[in-house]
């Protein structure tokens, strides 16, 4: 069982019968008050959200899925298609279950598929992702502080904060687990 | 072979202000006559509170406020005094909550909790000459008096319930997180007059037996600072540390001893008031930072 204490980001949990993962997190606590654990959750069974605050004490039960090593192969009208490249066996799960994780998705990307009850309901992605910026305005001179950053477009559609110095057309690393810039890459 | 740690980096402007924000903090308490103190960051034992849980440190703790050291030091005969220092607590960790912060303690003899509110009012106005702050598109009006609302007040205006029955249903904490904290908006505000429970260190109001001198400030949706004027009895602070402490055991936590040479001491405390700042807060809103990590160098989990 896991407790309050490690609830975080990323967590997936029974509840109800079904898993559900954390997609947002925070901790709170009003002055010498008692810990609050808001949780922003998502059904990965039928991708719908809600919220609910959790209080210390309380105690919750692990979501044991299956991880299936798989290859990301195409996205059709059903969905995202993932491919068992041993008996070539394939899963298709829908955007809305997928969340943010569609936009880091590569052809031919390998990729755990998380199974509940043979139904894929999500992946675990490899930490990081090479995407190209496609949308993102001139470098301003005289630019020069290191810390500055903009607004990024990158190929799929995901926007996210990069430094000044990235231009349109670089290659970027993306840390899939926080969807933040991690780099530039070299080419 | 990463060329640059950007996350580090774009954190530049806050930690420059956090430097400044540091040392016009130090200027205004040395201006206002305040003695700096250090006193030990690990320690025998905290002051017994149920939801804050200190840090083991072989076979000892690390504080979770230096209240107790800083009242020796007063029932000793010290004047007015300041500490800014590292303070612990286990298990913290949110947007606004880190397990190892920067607190600023204050005290101020033969005073109460008005006076610390005073305090609060000109340290901010030495930090914002102009008295308008910048935020988030925004200008904060902090032109001294702040609002003092009671925390019964702040109930009954914002809250399904009063602070009474929210307190009988042990629900108090989540109302007023929930319903009050949300309605107080951005401009500076005390929440002031607890129900006793909620304050174990705090004076009871006189003419109010249930009611303690606390006071919390608000501003930007933060709470910034919480302070009371002190408890100087040590018979009433014995006994409600010890039922306390009784409550923390039952809640299945780490038995420790009592604060037995503060408890000692305490008759020679004077009649005072004492107030704990956020840093890192006050940081956050003078930089408009939404997270806390955004305000020091390195967060927990990147290091």
């Amino acid at each position: 069982m896991y407790s309050c204490a490690d609830l975080k980001k990323g967590l997936k949990l029974i509840i109800d019968g079904d898993p559900h993962l954390i997609v947002q997190f925070d901790f709170t606590k009003p002055g010498k008050g008692q810990a609050l654990y808001k949780c922003k959750l998502r059904n990965m069974l039928t991708g719908s959200l809600f919220e609910r605050t959790y209080r210390s004490g309380e105690s919750f039960e692990p979501a044991q899925l299956e991880e299936r090593d798989m290859q990301y192969l195409y996205k059709d009208e059903s969905g995202y298609v993932f491919m068992d490249q041993k008996n070539y066996e394939q899963v298709i799960i829908t955007e809305d279950v997928l969340g943010d994780d569609h936009y880091f998705l590569v052809d031919n990307m390998q990729v755990k598929v998380l199974l509940f009850n043979e139904r894929g309901i999500g992946v675990t992605l490899p930490n990081f992702v090479n995407l190209r910026v496609v949308q993102s305005d001139p470098w301003v001179k005289g630019d020069t502080a290191a810390g500055n950053n903009k607004p990024a477009t990158v190929e799929g559609g995901y926007t996210l904060q990069v430094p000044s110095f990235v231009e349109q057309g670089d290659l970027i690393q993306i840390d899939t687990r926080t969807g933040e810039y991690y780099t530039r890459v070299k080419e | 072979m990463r060329e640059i740690n950007w996350a580090l980096a774009r954190k530049r402007q806050n930690l420059e202000k956090r430097a400044r924000i540091l040392q016009q903090v130090r200027a205004f308490f040395v201006g206002h006559g305040l003695l700096e103190v250090e006193t030990p960051q690990r320690i025998p034992a905290n002051a017994p509170e149920l939801h804050i849980d200190a840090i083991e440190a072989d076979g000892a703790v690390l504080h979770t406020s230096p209240e107790l050291a800083m009242k020796r030091l007063l029932a000793a005969g010290y004047p007015d005094l300041f500490q800014l220092c590292r303070v612990w607590r286990f298990g913290e960790r949110g947007d606004r909550h880190l397990p190892e912060f920067t607190m600023l303690e204050w005290y101020r003899r033969d005073a109460d909790y008005t006076k610390l509110m005073t305090d609060c009012e000109n340290l901010l106005l030495h930090l914002v000459p102009s008295g308008r702050l910048a935020w988030q598109g925004t200008a904060i009006d902090l032109t001294p008096p702040w609002p003092r609302l009671s925390v019964t007040d702040a109930f009954n205006r914002h809250a399904s319930c009063s602070a009474a029955e929210a307190l009988t249903a042990g629900r108090f904490d989540e109302v007023l997180t929930a319903e009050v904290e949300p309605r107080l908006g951005t401009a500076p505000l005390f929440l002031i007059d607890y129900p006793v429970p909620l304050a174990a260190l705090a004076r009871i109001k006189p003419g109010a037996p249930m009611v303690a001198e606390r006071c919390e400030l608000y501003l930007g949706g933060l709470e910034l600072a919480n302070g009371f004027s002190e408890l100087t009895d040590p018979v009433e602070q014995r006994a409600r540390f010890v039922a306390d402490e009784l409550e923390r055991r039952a809640a299945g936590k780490m038995p420790r001893p009592l604060p037995e040479p503060y408890l000692d001491e305490l008759a020679g405390l004077p009649p005072c008031a004492g107030i704990a700042l956020g840093i890192d807060r006050l940081v956050m809103l003078l930089t408009t930072a939404v997270e806390i990590g955004e305000v020091v160098a390195f967060a927990p989990e990147q290091l």
